[in-house]
Formats: structure tokens, sequence, C-alpha cells
């Protein structure tokens, strides 16, 4: 027993440095954004803090940047307000009903935090459960899908962005023919992501836009999310490669919506009676 | 010794808002992102006492671990190269500097000195972090490549910073 203590004690050093990679090792390991671990990432309060503290004066410089994007989306959106409302004159039938609640609800958030560097990308807001953010919300922007929120504090919340090969797959579908896939990020290039699972019998063109699907409950149905940029053939397997080029800038990010489906809980207890049998 | 603990605290903090405000953010073509904050291991004194050196490089790299949401890859990186720096000390230097107990910088060590040291303990650190971050060899090449332009950023970048404090 003492001459353990003894090498224990005379190689303390090598214990010490074993000790700490084997709890950092840990930590790599068990760090599952869906645990909801809320001290080790940025929407802890501390954090979250410094980052909007920071954020605040980089504002500052992109002023004039996002005024514009912003004034750009207010018209687009203008736009679309005329023209549902002259539809509305030419078919009056055709009324909305008030009375049901909408099914998605969006609070807009701001970016404090965002990278596009690593293999795993991570987004974070300054809005949390005091607002209404839960986890496995929605991303969007003016310009497409952001990312999937997953941990939640009172005052902020961080997301798995796109760029996060975390993220299994966004349900998404090609507009001009409705077949849905599962987009992924490549891990390569901040501006592409590959759209898997499409089926060889299906035309698929260079400049086809890519949308949501209805299929995930978290987004709702055709928000944007890019362009096909390149189709390959692979040998050997049943579906297409497609490059996907995407339409968020990432790099820019600064304010987004964040979409909440008030109808999920109910659809995925739903489908869930489905499992079993 | 006192006055040492509050410059070495001001470090630690100064470098690790640097770290994740400024350099977090430089995103050079998606494959660049220097990391300096690895300059407070590097600082050390030669003669701290082991267990002060990788509690304090767990700790540096815990704490921009907390600001990028990657528990356990940073500390991971800065305990292996804290457990290695007094070998790459004693590689790069003579024994009679060493036990002074001085303080590894530029102008200690002299330049060509400093930056083999620089050089060692940048790769060592930038090698475990991003093939932790990849989490596998898959794309062995690719994540070589992010680890390579990285590095050179980053020992640029420690250079710069050391002529500035010792400019004079």
């Amino acid at each position: 027993m003492r001459s353990l203590f003894r090498f224990l004690l005379r190689n303390y050093f090598l214990m010490m440095f074993l000790a700490l990679e084997a709890i950092s090792f840990v930590l790599i390991v068990s760090f599952n954004n869906y645990q909801r671990v809320t001290f080790f990432n940025s929407s802890n309060n501390f954090a979250g803090t410094v980052y909007e503290k920071f954020s605040s004066i980089d504002d500052y410089f992109s002023l004039s940047r996002t005024n514009a994007r912003l004034a750009a989306e207010n018209a687009s959106l203008r736009k679309q307000l005329l023209f549902r409302m002259s539809l509305q004159e030419q078919y009056p039938v055709n009324r909305p009903d008030t009375v049901e609640a909408p099914a998605y609800i969006f609070t807009s958030a701001k970016v404090i935090s965002n990278s596009v560097n690593k293999q795993f990308n991570y987004i974070t807001l300054n809005k949390g459960s005091r607002h209404g953010i839960k986890p496995d919300m929605g991303i969007i922007d003016a310009s497409g899908v952001v990312g999937v929120i997953t941990n939640v504090s009172p005052n902020y919340s961080t997301g798995l962005s796109l760029l996060n090969k975390r993220l299994m797959g966004i349900s998404a579908q090609i507009t001009k023919n409705n077949y849905s896939g599962a987009l992924v990020w490549d891990g390569e290039n901040y501006n592409t992501a590959d759209l898997k699972e499409i089926p060889f019998n299906v035309m698929v063109n260079v400049g086809d836009t890519v949308v949501t699907s209805s299929n995930s409950g978290i987004f709702p149905e055709g928000i944007m999310i890019g362009t096909i940029k390149k189709v390959d053939v692979q040998s050997g397997t049943n579906f297409y490669n497609i490059k996907v080029e995407l339409s968020t800038n990432f790099k820019t990010l600064k304010y987004v919506e964040v979409v909440q489906n008030t109808k999920r809980t109910e659809l995925i207890k739903l489908e869930s009676n489905n499992v079993g049998e | 010794m006192i006055k040492d603990f509050g410059k070495y605290a001001i470090m630690f903090v100064s470098l690790v808002l640097i770290q994740v405000l400024i350099l977090n953010n430089i995103q050079f073509s998606g494959f660049v992102n220097p990391y300096i904050y690895i300059l407070f291991i590097l600082l050390l004194p030669f003669n701290i006492p082991g267990y002060i050196l990788l509690g304090l490089s767990f700790l540096l790299g815990l704490s921009v671990d907390i600001f990028n949401s990657t528990p356990g890859i940073h500390s991971g990186a800065t305990v292996l190269l804290g457990f290695l720096r007094p070998g790459i000390a004693n590689l790069i230097s003579s024994r009679e500097i060493i036990e002074k107990g001085n303080t590894p910088n530029l102008k200690q060590l002299g330049f060509a000195s400093f930056l083999k040291y620089t050089i060692f303990a940048v790769l060592i650190h930038h090698l475990f972090l991003f093939y932790a971050e990849a989490f596998s060899f898959g794309g062995f090449f690719h994540t070589l490549l992010r680890t390579i332009l990285s590095s050179i950023f980053s020992i640029v970048l420690i250079l710069a910073s050391q002529f500035i404090v010792f400019k004079n």
C-alpha cells in the first residue's frame, strides 16, 4: 500500500495529466446536445452576458448593412401582403379562418455568437425560456434556414447551426417535384451542404430550388434552403450525390426568427402511436 | 509573487476574451482559426510546480470550451500542452536559463529558440485540438490542412504579440 502511494506521489505529474485528460475525454464523449447540459455551453448566463455586451459594440459597425437587409425584407413582405389582399378581393371565398390559431409562431432574436469554421458550429441567441424559446424550435432568417435550438437558459439559448455535423439531417424537398431527402452539412464549406436520399429515378437539375419539407415538424413547409449546385451519380448506390448551395450567409447572421410549431407535440404524440405496431 | 499572480490573472482573462470575442470571429475561408490563448501556458515561469502548470492549463482550456460550447476539446489540448511543456523547454533551452527560474518569453530565449518553442507548442496543441474536434480520422488530410493553416496563423500572431510587448 505504501509503495503504491509512493509510486503515485513520485509520478504525480503523469497521474495528474492522465486524470485531467480522462476528465476532458469524458466531457467530449458525454456532451450530447440532446442531454441539455446547460453549464458547459454558451447559453449559460455568464458566457451569454459577455457575448451580448461584445455584440452590442460590434453592432455599430454593421448597422447600415443590417438596416439595408431589414428594409429589403420589409419590402418583400409588403409586396406579398398586397398580393394576398388583391387575391382576397378577387376570390372572397378564400378568406382565411381567423378563429384557428396559427400553427407557427415567430419570435425575433439577435445572434450574439456564431461560427462557421468548426466541424460543429453553434449559434447563441439573446432570447431564452423567458421569451418562450424551447428546445427543438427552428431558427430561420430572411434568406433561409439557420438551425435548431437545443439548449435554453432563462435569457439565452444556443442551437446547432445548419453547419454542424451533429445535426442529423433537416428534412428538405426539391420544389420542382416534391421529392424529399435529408440535408446534411459536408463539414467542408460554410456555404454548401449535401442533400441525401434522392433516388436515381427523379429528374434533378443544377439550379433547382431546395426548401424545407413538412416532414420535420420543426420548420414550416417551403422555407428556402438553397439551390442545387452539383449533381453526381455515384456508382454502386441508388442515390444521387447532390451539393446544395445554401441561401443563408452564415458569416453575416445578425437577426433571426425562432419558429415554434404549436402543434408539434400533438403531431409527435399521434405519430408515436404508430411506432409500437 | 503576489505581483506575478496579478499579472498572470490579468493575462488569463484578457487572452480568453481576445480568443473568444475576436479571434474566433476571424473566419478566413472557413479554414483558419488561430488560437493564441495558449500563449498563457507558454509564458508561465520555467520553475512552476507541475500541479499548478497542469491545473492552470486545464482551467484555461475549460474557459475557452465554455464559450465555444465544446466541453473537453480545448481542455484536453491544453492539458496535453501543459504536460509536454517541460519537455519542450528542455529541448530548446539550456539548463542555466531554465534553472534560474526565468519566464520563457522572446526576450529571455532569443528569437530562434522562442520560435522553435512556439512552433512545437502550437503544433502539439492544434493537432490534438483539430482531431479531437473532428473526433475521427476520416477526412485525415482535410483536418491536417486545417491544422497547418491555423497553426501558421497562430504562430505569427504569438510572435507578433511578443514583438509588440518587447518593442523597446
